[in-house]
């Protein structure tokens, strides 16, 4: 299984490639891709940079493109994808059907994913992708279960990528507009969620709140330690009752899962966190390729090793780690 | 005699009410001046107070009572059960589908078919994709603004109808994980359907009493109610032809109503959500999606 890295920075790129990356994927500094924060992403220089280097070492480097095309502003869109293309992007991410129509009409030998926004939960939604713009690998919404990657992997005709570490989402992804409700910005309108403009931190005796757009997302108390405010993650009020109405702060760990997700058929692994730093990248990076080196090696005797789940869980949110819908403990 | 060409659609029951509160609904719907009615069970495959042949044939009396029906899908698709449910809905030949996602479109390629609002039809190239697919009309998404809405009408391709949803809790966000039985602390597959207890889905309020979202099952909701009612003339005047009101426990009818009466001409009354339900209006006019506009009417 290939090992897929996010580089925020030309700094990350390096470091996921000294790491053992198979292949690293980036988005440029504007609102076509779903890391749009400032400091953030590649200037063309960056990725001239780092395609050479990636290639040099026999990596591959994908371009996410994988918001949503605004009406009247499809010329930004386009020419993020000629610019992939150009700068010789291995693939390109993308979820906006009528930019995959773009793509795969302009440049028929440009190799397309299609990214976790586009929300293609099922094999019947994957095919159309495949039948309709040629896409080559789907990657899966964390919203499904062990059984159910497995049965996409029997039955749809492209690779499949899923999440194997990383802040979660507990919405399917590119149909979220949690964010846009608090603060008018979404993944899919500006390639942002809960965007750190919005946030505010208040301290009152001792006391932090964590505001989005005003709205009161969680509330700590003194010595309690806080997270960011990501809304779905935060604590509110049902019924008298207040805790963690969606989720818990806490993030996707599944390396226990990778034998199995290597025995169905999985193409490739995919780290979060395009947002986070070099050294995030080079030690969960480095942590993944042990533990894949480890799986190609001899599966059936595969066992995460105990400073593989330590590592990991000092670089997840809250400290806590599930291995999320795969294993849906809910369910 | 409409001065205003728009057509009302009642948009898919979005909640799990008993059956004969939903018989009795849309009894009141046949005999409404709306014209679409979208009718299925787009949330959860678990809920069965009526099954998909009940949904069948609430269309059929529907229809019979003069309403165009469109058979709504689910908008996420997770199980083999509910991949197979949503092929079948597609071939059933009697009534036109509304697509909740792309699995859908595949199965209603080359037969009209209606673009649901979750599809993500921002820009008219993806338009011109749907309409090539088969699709007659789309519903915008919901966080979409005023000015960014004309320009997507201007980039539609030709003869495919616009609707816009005006009235109604928003579904913002899907998940695997059901909300409603997570805070009863019961299991997804043995929820006990606590969501039959709540109309208008639970209130998620932040821990300073504000109203923000809305749980039902596995949607989380907007906790207010939009309401683009005054702004109808306007939507009308932009060129889209179908104004969606979404069902809720009260207000539903006066919503119909209202829009009825400006297509007339009429200046209606403001329309009240149900009992302790905010209104909201932030997208349209560009702003965080809670926001409220106040409109001179």
């Amino acid at each position: 299984m290939e090992l897929v890295a996010p580089a925020g920075s030309l700094a990350a790129l390096k470091a996921a490639i000294e790491a053992g990356a198979d292949t690293v994927y980036l988005g440029l500094k504007n609102a076509t891709n779903a890391r749009n924060f400032a400091g953030l992403n590649f200037t063309e220089a960056d990725i001239r940079a780092g395609v050479e280097l990636a290639h040099r070492r026999n990596r591959q480097v994908l371009f996410a493109i994988n918001t949503f095309v605004q009406a009247g502003r499809m010329t930004e869109w386009r020419a993020a994808v000629d610019a992939a293309h150009d700068l010789g992007a291995d693939a390109v991410i993308m979820a906006d059907p009528g930019l995959l129509a773009y793509a795969s009409d302009r440049y028929p030998d440009l190799r397309l994913h299609l990214s976790v926004q586009g929300s293609a939960t099922h094999a019947d939604a994957i095919e159309l992708m495949k039948e309709q713009f040629g896409i080559r690998r789907v990657v899966l919404p964390r919203v499904l279960t062990l059984a159910e990657v497995a049965r996409i992997c029997a039955n749809v005709s492209v690779e499949v990528e899923v999440f194997g570490f990383g802040s979660l989402c507990v919405m399917a992804e590119g149909r979220c507009l949690l964010s846009s409700y608090a603060t008018g910005d979404s993944p899919n309108n500006k390639g942002v969620c809960s965007p750190a403009h919005a946030v505010r931190w208040v301290e009152e005796d001792g006391r932090m709140d964590a505001r989005l757009s005003g709205i009161l997302i969680d509330r700590y108390e003194p010595g309690e330690p806080a997270a960011y405010p990501t809304l779905c993650k935060g604590r509110f009020d049902v019924d008298g009752h207040a805790d963690h109405a969606l989720e818990e702060p806490t993030s996707l760990n599944a390396i226990g899962l990778l034998p199995r997700l290597a025995e169905m058929g999985v193409s490739a692994i995919k780290i979060e966190g395009r947002q986070r730093s070099p050294a995030y990248v080079t030690q969960v990076v480095s942590t993944l390729r042990a533990a894949l080196d480890s799986v190609h090696a001899n599966a059936a005797r595969y066992s995460p090793r105990p400073e593989w789940n330590a590592m990991l869980a000092r670089h997840a949110e809250g400290s806590q780690v599930t291995q999320g819908a795969f294993e849906r403990p809910w369910k | 005699m409409n001065l205003l060409p728009f057509q009302i659609s009642v948009g898919p029951l979005l909640y799990y009410w008993p059956r004969q509160r939903t018989m009795d609904f849309y009894a009141a719907v046949a005999d409404s001046p709306a014209d679409i009615v979208y009718v299925g069970e787009t949330v959860c495959s678990r809920r069965h107070e009526l099954r998909a042949d009940d949904w069948l044939g609430l269309a059929r009396d529907l229809r019979a009572e003069g309403k165009t029906v469109v058979l709504s899908g689910r908008t996420l698709i997770e199980t083999g059960a509910e991949a197979s449910a949503l092929k079948k809905l597609c071939e059933q030949p009697d009534f036109m589908v509304e697509a909740g996602e792309l699995g859908a479109v595949r199965h209603l390629s080359g037969r009209d078919f209606v673009a649901g609002p979750h599809l993500n039809a921002y820009h008219g190239g993806t338009l011109a994709w749907l309409a090539n697919r088969g699709a007659v009309r789309f519903v915008a998404p919901l966080e979409m603004d005023g000015p960014t809405l004309a320009r997507l009408l201007q980039e539609r391709p030709a003869g495919m109808q616009a609707e816009v949803m005006v009235w109604g809790r928003m579904a913002l966000a899907f998940s695997a994980r059901c909300f409603t039985a997570r805070h009863f602390r019961l299991k997804k597959d043995d929820c006990g359907f606590r969501c039959i207890e709540h109309p208008d889905g639970l209130d998620m309020r932040t821990r300073e009493s504000r109203e923000f979202l809305g749980i039902n099952g596995i949607q989380v909701q907007s906790a207010a109610c939009l309401d683009l009612l005054a702004e109808a003339p306007e939507l009308a005047g932009m060129g889209i032809e179908v104004l969606r009101v979404s069902p809720q426990s009260a207000g539903t009818l006066e919503a119909i109503a209202a829009l009825d009466a400006t297509r007339r001409g009429g200046k209606p009354d403001a329309v009240s959500p149900p009992a302790g339900i905010g209104r909201c209006n932030g997208y349209y006019y560009g702003q965080a999606g809670i926001a409220l506009q106040e409109v001179a009417v």
